[in-house]
């Protein structure tokens, strides 16, 4: 039987700034009413660096998972080269229990293509592309249809709002990969090879795009900039955990009663944001366990949460990582080893193949789940996973390889006597002595 | 024998029957996606970099990317076969066999998994008289499992091309395959 843990009754009060509830703010007369590129103006009446600079003081860090310092990462970028730069905006979204960044695409596709010019200003960058994952063509055709209204009113191209500035926005519709969504792998598929990730270093800013420098950001962190410009650094600063600041875009989904996509400050308590934003557990059942930051991230137990909060630093303290904040619930009667059976067959899918540990080991972590859920595996084979996923773990080109990794081993740490219960040995009765 | 042989020496065994003039060569790519095309070389500064691009608008054209689109792509490209043919292959989204009219994915991913994914799928097998990944006699469905489709809070899901339905029932099943047919 699992304790329920009581949850806080307050929930914290929070006004959307990503995606704020204003009718119609997609269409650009509207989000123009309500003060929209304001912040682009703004940010072209300041040099460059001092934008940097502005982003590097807001604290923001990226969204997209790894959580790393925006502000530095445009820091990186060569500010005198011969070569041409490029900003990469990645949309591939494809973590399982990641589904936020389709809500700006929807509701708020200005803010998205505001943070891409103030980006692009900062860095000196005329060529942005915007890298949409190919299942989303309703969304890509949104944010076309967007940016064809920038464009017309002279927000994008050629001398931007008579600066002299000019970049040119893009997008570019990837084909099913979740790979795809690695920086490098992301890269190459702009180039138009196949989504193989690139040995690091050289690192993008200075071997990017065709040999380019090149920042790739995640389609939140880029929508996080309009609000630091507009706001300030020190409001932005001031905005949840210190450490890890700013609005964040929270989708819960499993077993909630309103599943969805909340904006909140970060920092939440993990139970406020399942019982208050997302309406609580659905038929009243204890939790068992949940993921916190989309698939890859770390399980943690239902009785682990008391105090675990939505921050970078909270979840590392708990064991696990804030991921693309996809937060995905199970109750008490979920089949964990279903669960994870499942996870590690989507690894085995989009492994891409060129690093032996992840292309095999993925194979052979699910093929061994599949023993237990048809109840055929060995005691040993307990330890034959995490044998696997160790063996896996650090020793590929990209994160994919830990990535798949990462839950098996924390899986069969926390919930070990799942998996013990569903071997054949579990049921093997000790033979009795005359 | 000198050499250039000349037409006379060619004994008659060896000469072509058939017209020795090539035929006009007709474009896999519609006038509208040609023009699209050359748009397109804008965007990036190598022709390589259209590989996607183009390849989407064959498939959007033809359903899905035939031997000979491929062929017809990589020259329009300046690229080999062999690139186009590792591209179409890495990528799930493209298809090298034609499909039944509809398309219908099924996300089976954790997300839709918790709210019973695999109830959807069953009943879908049962309505359309084919195991997933299969295409039913008249050509009209393709259904297959996907991986996560980016809609887990909306769960359990299908996608029919680029639509999306979601927060599904069986019955809510019905009423789409309804629609279709």
């Amino acid at each position: 039987m699992i304790q329920q843990p009581t949850h806080p009754e307050q929930t914290t009060a929070w006004e959307n700034v990503i995606l704020p509830s204003i009718k119609e703010l997609h269409k650009i007369d509207v989000y123009r009413q309500h003060g929209g590129y304001n912040a682009f103006r703004k940010a072209l009446g300041m040099k460059p660096e001092d934008v940097i600079e502005e982003v590097k003081r807001s604290g923001l860090r990226g969204r997209g998972g790894a959580c790393f310092p925006t502000g530095l990462k445009w820091s990186f970028m060569p500010k005198q080269t011969p070569k041409a730069k490029y900003l990469c905006v990645n949309g591939d979204e494809s973590e399982p229990g990641t589904f936020k960044d389709r809500q700006i695409f929807e509701f708020n596709p200005h803010l998205l293509i505001e943070g891409t010019l103030i980006a692009c200003w900062a860095m000196g960058i005329t060529t942005a592309y915007i890298y949409i994952r190919g299942e989303y063509g309703k969304w890509i055709r949104m944010l076309e249809r967007a940016l064809q209204d920038a464009y017309a009113n002279r927000l994008v191209g050629e001398n931007i709002l008579e600066s002299g500035f000019t970049t040119q926005i893009y997008i570019h519709k990837g084909a099913g990969a979740y790979i795809c969504g690695e920086e490098s792998s992301l890269m190459n598929s702009i180039e138009g090879e196949r989504g193989y990730p690139r040995v690091k270093p050289p690192f993008p800013a200075q071997f990017g795009l065709w040999g380019c420098p090149t920042t790739i950001n995640n389609v939140e962190t880029i929508a996080n900039v309009p609000v630091i410009m507009e706001r300030g650094a020190a409001w932005y600063a001031g905005v949840g955990v210190p450490k890890h600041p700013g609005p964040i875009l929270v989708g819960v989904s499993g077993h909630v009663n309103q599943p969805g996509v909340f904006e909140m400050p970060t920092g939440i308590p993990l139970l406020e944001i399942i019982h208050k934003w997302a309406g609580g557990v659905t038929g009243n059942k204890a939790i068992k366990a949940v993921i916190p930051g989309g698939s890859s991230t770390m399980i943690l137990r239902g009785e682990q949460l008391e105090g675990v909060r939505m921050d970078a630093d909270s979840l590392k303290a708990a064991g696990s990582s804030v991921g693309t904040a996809g937060l995905i619930v199970m109750n008490e009667e979920t089949d964990l080893v279903a669960v994870l059976t499942r996870i590690a067959k989507f690894y085995y899918h989009e492994s891409c193949g060129q690093c032996t540990p992840c292309r095999e080991g993925t194979g052979w972590l699910w093929k061994v789940l599949k023993r237990f859920e048809a109840r055929e595996a060995r005691m040993s084979d307990v330890d034959l996973l995490m044998d696997i996923a160790n063996n896996i773990e650090g020793n590929t080109i990209c994160a994919l390889g830990d990535a798949a990794a990462w839950p098996v081993q924390s899986m069969i740490r926390r919930f070990r006597a799942e998996f013990e219960r569903r071997t054949v040995d579990q049921v093997v009765e000790e033979p009795v002595s005359a | 024998m000198s050499w250039p042989l000349s037409a006379a020496s060619i004994p008659s065994w060896a000469k072509r029957t058939s017209d020795p003039t090539p035929p006009p060569r007709r474009h896999m790519l519609n006038e509208n996606n040609l023009k699209r095309v050359e748009e397109l070389k804008q965007r990036y500064p190598t022709t390589q970099a259209l590989t996607l691009p183009v390849l989407w608008l064959v498939q959007e054209q033809e359903g899905y990317i035939s031997e000979d689109s491929m062929k017809e792509v990589a020259s329009l490209l300046n690229v080999t076969y062999a690139h186009v043919l590792g591209v179409v292959t890495f990528y799930t989204m493209f298809h090298d066999k034609p499909l039944g009219r509809h398309h219908i994915e099924v996300c089976t991913n954790v997300s839709c998994m918790l709210k019973g994914s695999d109830k959807i799928l069953q009943h879908l097998e049962q309505r359309l008289g084919v195991s997933c990944g299969h295409t039913t006699t008249d050509g009209k469905f393709t259904l297959s499992e996907t991986e996560c489709m980016g809609a887990c809070g909306f769960a359990p899901m299908i996608a029919i091309g680029e639509e999306y339905h979601e927060n599904l029932t069986p019955e809510a099943v019905d009423r789409v395959l309804e629609g279709l047919r």
